[in-house]
This record gives C-alpha cells, structure tokens and sequence, in this order.
C-alpha cells in the first residue's frame, strides 16, 4: 500500500493511508458493507451522470449484486480448500456443473411430447433438486478426492481440473444427451444444452413460502416508477437480493467451521499434514470432509448462478471460471473469510462488470460503431498521422476481451506488492472460544493502553 | 467417524489395549529385526531393542546411523521393509501415524515443525485428544457447539499451564512461524505432551535450546519419568546423555551395536570406535 502512496502527490497520499488505515481497523461485516456500498456508489453515479434510464440504472445494480453475490459464494467456498485446508482444487467450475445438471435433471418437468424441451426430468420440487445437486458435487468431490488425497497437493490439481473438463466434455457427449431414468425419459441435452424449464424459482419460494402477495405488492410498487413491464426488473433485484442471503449463509457456516477445533485441524493440515498425523489426527478424513463440503457449497455456487438463466450450456463450464474465482480469492486474501467475501466482490465489481459496464457508458456517449474490426486498422492511423481516434474505439469495442489482459495486470501487481491479498492475515483465530487467559490472566481487554 | 471420539478430554487410553494386561508391561515399546532400505542405500538394518517402562533411554549413534529412520519407522511415517514394532502389547507395525499417535506413543521432529501460520496457542490447543469440536457437525450446529466451547475452555486451561510451565506465556499471540529455534522446539515439546502421551519420542530435542532452557526441561522430564511416562530420546550430546539416561543405546550403520547403563557404554570400545573411527 505504501508503495502505491508512495507516488501520490503528498496530501493525496495521506488521504489514501488514512483512508486504508481506517478501513482495516474496522469489524468485518463494516468492510464488507463499507465496500459494497462503494462500488454501488460509483456505479449509480456513473449511470446517473450519463443519464440512465431508471429501468437500466435498477438492471445494472441487480446484475452487479448477482456477480459479487456468485463470485462470493464460489470464493468462500475455494477458501474452505484452499485458504483453509491448502487442497489445490483448480476443477471449481465441474462441481458447478453437476450442481446445475444434477439440479435440472431431478426438477425439470416430465417429459411431454410436443413440449419446448427434448428432454424431460423427474419433475420433482425445485428444494429437491437443489439439495441433489449439492449431494452430487459432494459425492463427485470424493471420488476425485480419495486417490488423489493419498498423494500430494499436485496431483489433486490435475485430478481436478481434468475432472471438470471431464464433466463438461460428459454433458457435451451423445451419450447423456438423452436415457431412460426410473422409467422417464431424461437427459441432459448434449451440445445443445439443457432448458430449465421448471417454474420459476423465485416464484416457486414465495408461493411456498405464502409470501407472493408480498412480491406482488413490490411488482405493483415498482411500476410506480417504471411503468413499462416491471416484473423482469423487480425479478431481478429480488433474486440477488436472495443470493446475498445465501452469501451470508455461506459466510456463517464457514466462520463456525473456521473457527472450530475442526477448522484447527484444516489449518494444521495446510501447515503441515505431518505434524497433524504426529498429533493423532486422522488427517484424510478431515480433508475428504472439508473438500466434500466445499464441493457441495461449488455446487449450489452453480446451481444459484444459472438456475434462473433458462437455459445451460455446457460450454458455459470453462476452466476460466475457476480460475476467475481463484483471482477473487488471491485478490481477498487466501485464508481469510472476510477477505473472500471483499475479493468476490472486488473481482465481480471492478475486473468481472467493471470492463462491461465501462464499455456500455462509453457506447452511450460516444458512437463506437465506426471502431475498426481488428487490430492492423486501428493501429494504422496512430502510426500513418498520429490520429489516436480509430485506436481508442477499438480498445474501448474490445474491452470485454481486454478484461483477461487487465486481470492478468492485476494479479502481477498483487504478487509484487501485496501477495498476502487485501485481508489475508490470516488473524481468523481457529478455535471456538477467544483464546484469551482465563480468569485472573490479563486485564480487561478494552484496549485502553493501545490507543496510545 | 470421528463423531465417536467423544469421550473426555482426559479420557484414559485404554480403548486399543482393552484390558490391563499390557500397560503393566515392563517393556512399553518392543522393536524387532527392524529393516528399511531407500534405493540401494540400506537405512536400518536388522534394528531389535525394547525400552523399558518408566525409563529415560537414549539412542545414540553417529550421522546416518539409522536413528531418525528408526524414529520413522515406529512412528508410522515410514513403512518398514521386514520387522515388527509392538507398542503396549499391540503390534502397530504399518499403521498411520494417526492410529500410533493415538495409542499414546507421540514424536517430536528433529527438525522442530511448528505450524507456521498459526499462533502458538493455536498450535497447543491442537494437540489434546478426544476434541468434540472436531467433529464438523458438532462444531456448527448450534446447540451442540456450546459442548464444544465448554470442553474448549477446559482445554485452553490446560494450555495456559502448559505455557507458563515452559516459560513461554509471552509469546502466547505470537504466530509460531516468528519464533526462535529454541522456542520452537519448547512449543513443539509442549504441544507434544498435551496429547497426553504414555511415551514420548524425542528426536534432539535440546539443539539450540540455551543451557538454563535445556536444564529445565531436562528437570521437567525427570519430573515426567518418575510420574510414569517413558521417553526415548534421540541426542547427540554424550554429556547429556551420559548423564541423564538410564538406558543408552548405541546405533551403527543401521544396526544396534550395542547397549547397557551409560557406564557400559562408556567403556565399550566399539562405541568409541564407531564415533571417532570410519564414518563421523
């Protein structure tokens, strides 16, 4: 941070110390929040500055909060493996995929000739589904983990990541495209994909739940403000709205787990498995626990990302999503709960929307239909008479294949300058109780002398 | 499943054994015809040696003799090629380190291996057996967590003692990753006796401790000794353990050579030989 300071004019320089001084003194949950409504901030100023339209200005906020809220889930659970255990898991996006496929395949409606679907599933309830999915992830996470935990953390790598290129090459292949289950006709599409065509979720939890007046009444509350066709919009908002619950959710679970004689076992483990064994700890099972639960977690990480999309691919199941939650991860800080919480977020903000949204306020300025189509275009005029005009459109059109480059930037900066990430202190104390001296030990702890 | 280790944190180590055969023993640890090869170069060599209850027994010999390799072996962290180790009665050959170590037969490492990134603290209150909170569902759900705090309280007492035993309450917060050579090998010694062991391994256990450290716990595993607890100590300080052994056996080659009261030793010409002739 210093060095960052370091070359700001001198009262700009103070600012920002005492802006990140400030920030790191403060409680998790202050940080988090603090951040998020930051990044909010910017957000809606830049929309109100253009001149959004209120429909665009909500659309954008809902999109943004369902990023940071995927991206903090799937972080939280990468640091359960990674921060946590030190398992290498680099196959996040394959337990995503058996989350959603797993989810479909038990949820969708049966088969009916004539219907939107080729296939069909078991047309059983949405919660049915979900916790299948999660069930199948898990599973599929001990099956990875039992060879390749007897080895070391190099070999899990592998196994992993050619395990998630297995699973997508598997809903690529004819052979699952479509087969008889229980008698139903199922199937998980092929190439072409999957349409998720059970109800909607987000309806189906309120109509459980006896709560869909409550969400027509804010359908009706927003058509106040937008008339046209409100629905999608509140949709939306309501959905993400959900996912930062289910972030929360995650973030408890992991901070008991965390800070808990098992979590001391996990960090041991990433310390040093031997002396964890010398301790009597039967460190296999501890790590096929954290990994299986962290794989359950990827799953429903999954299955909240595209169970409201309609439809999926598999080729949406790239190795470059796990690797987008690795940065969010090493951007948080490995290790630390809060800071994947702030490194979710952070990646889905800035590296992940960031380049998007920059792109969609540049395009409503200024015209970027005339950016030339490739690279020799647009460099041509800088060179022939030193007009930057045609090069500037093209790297703003591009931004969205730029968005690797800035990421790779990003992450060359942080090895260098802060490879710990923004929280990785570490600090999340492993055990259930403050580890402070019991009784007639220290004075009150209420940090009267350290202020001073 | 780890859920079934739910028994008190002190809960006596009786379960392996069954009766009380066994733990009246003479000779705790039993190691025969011990051999371990790696490639072509042959570490232990036909190693047989018991040691006795209650003893403080040395095992001495020059580099590469086969003493940590020894240590490894019994230990579980290697396999051994032919031989059997038999602690308390039970033969435990070729089990998981896990598996000796809750048997209450616990090692140090030669090389002290603190957990790096965790605070000492953290570290101690890794080491006590039977922790409820180990169990994943135990330290989550609600209720059930409170159990798990409260034996965590008692645990953290016993931590607290331990910590002022070996002197080193001021580096309590302290990540273990931050500590001198000396202090780590205090916390690894402290961390070992908080699994409530029957008997201690201990590979060099006073490299780099200063000489007021060493004799204090050299007191303190007298203390330890005469309380019942049985150690084997790897050392290469003859004074040391001339002085303070009942018991030394000498390794050559991957073979005992020969063992007796320190006396013995003293005036074996073969220990002489062995550590000033060929290979020092």
């Amino acid at each position: 941070m210093s060095s960052a300071a370091s070359r700001l004019p001198e009262p700009l320089a103070t600012y920002w110390n005492e802006a990140v001084e400030t920030f790191t003194r403060q409680h998790d949950v202050v940080k988090i929040v603090a951040l998020l409504l930051s990044v909010y901030f910017v957000y809606v100023l830049a929309g109100i500055g253009l001149g959004f339209p209120l429909r665009g200005q909500f659309n954008s906020i809902a999109v943004l909060t369902f990023y940071v809220a995927v991206f903090s889930m799937l972080t939280l659970a990468l640091n359960l493996h990674w921060g946590y255990t030190g398992l290498f898991n680099i196959g996040i996006v394959g337990f995503m995929a058996i989350g959603i496929y797993v989810m479909a395949l038990v949820s969708k409606p049966v088969y009916s000739p004539g219907g939107a679907a080729s296939v069909g599933g078991l047309g059983l309830p949405l919660w049915v589904g979900i916790l299948a999915g999660m069930l199948a992830a898990a599973v599929l996470g001990f099956v990875v983990a039992l060879p390749a935990l007897r080895l070391r953390a190099d070999y899990l790598a592998i196994v992993t990541i050619a395990m998630s290129e297995i699973v997508r090459f598997s809903f690529l292949s004819d052979a699952f495209a479509s087969f008889q289950l229980a008698g139903q006709p199922v199937g998980f599409g092929g190439g072409s994909g999957i349409i998720l065509d059970y109800q909607d979720p987000l309806i189906a939890f309120f109509e459980a739940t006896g709560t869909i007046g409550l969400y027509r009444g804010l359908v009706d509350a927003f058509a106040t403000v937008i008339p046209n066709n409100p629905s999608p919009v509140v949709n939306g908002l309501v959905y993400s709205a959900v996912l930062l619950v289910f972030v929360a959710s995650y973030y408890w679970l992991l901070k008991r787990t965390g800070e808990s004689p098992f979590g001391r076992v996990l960090k041991a483990i990433r310390e040093d498995e031997d002396v964890a064994q010398a301790l009597g700890k039967n460190t296999n099972r501890f790590k096929i626990k954290s990994f299986m639960l962290g794989c359950a977690l990827m799953g429903l990480g999954g299955i909240l990302w595209l169970m409201g999309q309609g439809a999926v691919t598999p080729n949406f199941f790239r190795p470059r999503i796990t690797f987008f939650v690795w940065i969010a991860l090493i951007l948080g800080g490995a290790g630390s709960n809060t800071g994947s919480v702030v490194g979710g977020a952070i990646f889905a903000a800035v590296l992940y929307q960031g380049p998007r949204y920059f792109q969609s306020l540049v395009s409503t300025v200024v015209d970027t239909s005339a950016a030339p189509s490739g690279f020799g275009p647009a460099v041509a005029p800088l060179l022939a008479n030193f007009d930057p005009t045609p090069f500037l459109l093209y790297t703003v059109d591009s931004v969205r294949q730029l968005q690797l480059v800035i990421m790779g930037l990003v992450l060359i900066w942080l090895m260098h300058n802060r490879p710990e990430g923004m929280l990785g202190h570490r600090e999340e104390t492993a055990a259930s109780i403050p580890l402070t001296r019991p009784a007639a030990g220290k004075p009150a702890a209420d940090g009267g002398e350290a202020d001073e | 499943m780890s859920e079934s280790e739910s028994g008190a944190a002190s809960a006596p180590r009786s379960e392996s054994a069954g009766d009380a055969g066994p733990t009246d023993a003479r000779f705790p640890l039993q190691v025969e015809d011990l051999h371990k090869s790696f490639g072509g170069i042959t570490a232990v060599d036909g190693a047989s040696f018991e040691v006795e209850r209650g003893t403080l027994t040395g095992l001495i010999g020059p580099n590469g003799a086969g003493k940590s390799t020894t240590f490894n072996l019994i230990t579980g962290m290697h396999t051994p090629d032919s031989g059997t180790v038999t602690f308390n009665g039970e033969e435990i050959t070729g089990l998981e380190p896990y598996e000796i170590a809750n048997r209450g037969l616990v090692r140090t490492f030669q090389i002290a291996r603190e957990l790096q990134e965790m605070t000492v603290l953290e570290n101690l209150m890794l080491a006590p057996q039977h922790q409820q909170g180990e169990a994943l569902w135990r330290s989550v759900l609600p209720v059930v967590r409170d159990r798990v705090s409260e034996q965590e309280e008692e645990i953290l007492d016993r931590v607290w003692e331990t910590l002022e035993f070996f002197d080193i309450e001021h580096l309590a917060e302290e990540e273990a990753g931050n500590l001198s050579g000396g202090q780590r090998k205090l916390l690894e010694m402290a961390r070992a006796l908080l699994t409530d062991p029957d008997m201690l391994l201990l590979d060099e256990p006073f490299a780099g401790v200063n000489p007021t450290l060493e004799r204090r716990l050299l007191e303190h595993v007298h203390e330890l000794r005469e309380e019942g607890y049985t150690f084997l100590l790897v050392e290469h300080d003859m004074d040391l353990i001339m002085n303070n052994c009942e018991h030394v056996i000498v390794m050559h080659q991957g073979q005992i050579l020969t063992e007796g009261t320190p006396d013995d030793i003293r005036q074996n010409e073969e220990v002489i030989e062995a550590y000033l002739g060929g290979n020092v």
